[in-house]
């Protein structure tokens, strides 16, 4: 089903906790050598930066937590624009619940 | 039941969107020749043929009362294993109804602990709070409910008697458990001109998501096409409904409608793709790359008895003949857009022009184009001006030995030609 609802991309807040939304499964494919996200008889594949963040979605950790771990874990400057735009179109989509 | 969505358009967007749905086609993978297909995303476990309804427009085999003994559940549980290894993501268990195997715990169990999505697509006829709880327990993910519209009893399913109360009791039980309420209701000339109760019942019982499908015409629904195929103010009339639906009800109910394709001109991309991603396992163990392929004549599909899935999926003849294009034919062949429909659906082709290579007559490109035109034109005709009706054929194992007693001629093309030229039409669900 596409699980997409409204064209306006929602604004994410620093302090939100996000986690994968209950309907979807995020797991490592062997065969198809990628994260994938399920859901009601469909199938998104995540490429290499997309997996990076869902890993981390476990409802606990704040955005701007989880945008601090990868800047330190990828050794990269600023990755808050890169991030923010995902969660936004996770959060759109449905795969993602604030 | 899926639309893809592609954000691939979406310029700096970190992910690409697959979809697995057959129906839904997405960003396309041009399968140009026989190179190794990608892994067989989709299983579909139909677990019985026996079913509680009889469905007109059901999809299953008209000689389903012939398929050779069920799976057993350690059969299942090997093919599971298989397919999981091959890379299949999504487990569908169907039928017939699927809670008529009381081993259906037992194999969600092991596709869930195998790292399946695991969906079960159910009339709710058997959907007890034990099972339901047992089904939980065992991992299952989803379930799309189905509306128990067997036409048998359509007038009880519009006035919200017995099988409202069963359909409230059973959205309860699936609402309780935490899954999503997914339904589908099968759309067809007797009940399209009800499409707004459909949606208020559907609302009712607390649907998140409605499909509502038009049935295609296969198997039973082929034989019943002249009853089921909407005319064009039918058709006009609920999408108008359903539009004004969705209008009203904004995010409470996702309401996805699906046109029958004789209405159209360029055929659907079958299945995503001949053996693209999707792998039906019939109650006996014949591998199918869809529902209805079996109706193929000339190939041999391989059964989970002697060939593995791995083996079946990459090796098999069956699953090999219709990829890529070298098969096609024209118009098909020099076509701009083979790589658009892949030439529609083979079943449709085999069914309405005797050959499976044929471009699918829905085209309007097919030199058999108008064994859909004429059909489409029947549906026109309002029920009280046609002067011959055939009875409405009710899935059920009489009918489908009586079916296999007139073998040949029913299955035969020409004989079907025929019979859409006569009269026509029907709708397909998947």
């Amino acid at each position: 089903m596409n699980t997409g609802m409204s064209t306006v991309l929602p604004q994410i807040d620093l302090q939100v906790c996000p986690r994968v939304a209950k309907m979807f499964k995020l797991q490592w494919e062997d065969v198809q050598q990628c994260w994938v996200l399920l859901y009601p008889e469909g199938m998104v594949k995540l490429n290499g930066s997309a997996s990076e963040i869902m890993k981390r979605l476990d409802g606990s950790t704040t955005v701007a937590t989880l945008i601090a771990a990868l800047e330190q874990d990828f050794g990269a400057a600023d990755l808050s624009a890169d991030v923010l735009d995902f969660l936004a179109i996770a959060q759109q989509q449905g795969w993602v619940k604030a | 039941m899926s639309t893809a969505t592609d954000l691939s358009a979406a310029s700096t967007q970190p992910v690409t969107v697959d979809s697995i749905l057959p129906s839904a086609a997405t960003s396309a993978t041009l399968i140009t020749a026989p190179t190794p297909p990608g892994p067989p995303l989709w299983l579909l476990a139909e677990l019985t043929y026996k079913c509680p309804l009889h469905c007109v427009f059901c999809y299953n085999p008209v000689d389903f009362a012939q398929a050779g003994p069920e799976l057993s559940t350690d059969d299942w549980l090997r093919v599971l294993r298989e397919a999981r290894a091959a890379g299949s993501v999504q487990c569908g268990f169907s039928g017939g109804e699927p809670m008529l195997r009381d081993d259906l715990e037992v194999l969600v169990a092991e596709a869930h602990r195998l790292g399946f999505y695991t969906n079960l697509l159910t009339s709710g006829v058997g959907l007890t709070e034990a099972r339901a709880a047992a089904l939980e327990q065992a991992g299952l993910d989803h379930i799309q409910l189905s509306f128990q519209d067997s036409t048998k009893e359509l007038n009880d399913f519009l006035t919200h008697t017995k099988t409202f109360d069963l359909k409230r009791q059973t959205a309860a039980i699936i609402k309780a458990h935490g899954w999503p309420m997914v339904m589908n209701c099968v759309i067809h000339r007797m009940n399209i001109d009800y499409i707004e109760q459909i949606i208020d019942l559907a609302v009712e019982l607390g649907a998140e998501y409605l499909e509502l499908a038009n049935s295609q015409y296969y198997s039973w629904a082929e034989l019943n096409r002249d009853h089921l195929l909407p005319s064009k103010e039918q058709l006009g009339r609920a999408e108008r409904v359903t539009n004004a639906c969705r209008a009203r009800l904004g995010d409470q109910l996702k309401i996805f409608f699906v046109v029958p394709d004789y209405y159209e001109t360029m055929p659907k991309k079958c299945m995503n793709g001949w053996g693209n991603v999707f792998l039906t396992v019939t109650p006996d163990g014949l591998a199918l790359p869809c529902h209805t392929a079996k109706m193929l004549k000339g190939i041999e599909f391989p059964n989970v008895h002697d060939m593995s899935i791995s083996d079946i999926w990459y090796t098999s003849d069956g699953f090999n003949r219709y990829r890529g294009d070298s098969w096609m034919k024209d118009p098909c062949r020099t076509c701009p857009d083979k790589e658009k429909d892949h030439g529609g659906c083979r079943c449709q082709a085999h069914m309405l022009t005797g050959d499976a290579a044929n471009a699918d007559p829905v085209c309007d490109k097919s030199p058999h184009h108008r064994h859909i035109t004429e059909a489409v034109a029947y549906a026109q005709i309002p029920d009280n001006q046609r002067t011959v009706v055939k009875p409405l054929m009710f899935r059920d194992p009489v009918n489908s030995k009586l079916q296999k007693l007139a073998g040949l001629e029913i299955n035969s093309p020409s004989i079907h030609i025929s019979q859409s030229k006569a009269s026509s039409d029907k709708d397909l669900k998947v």
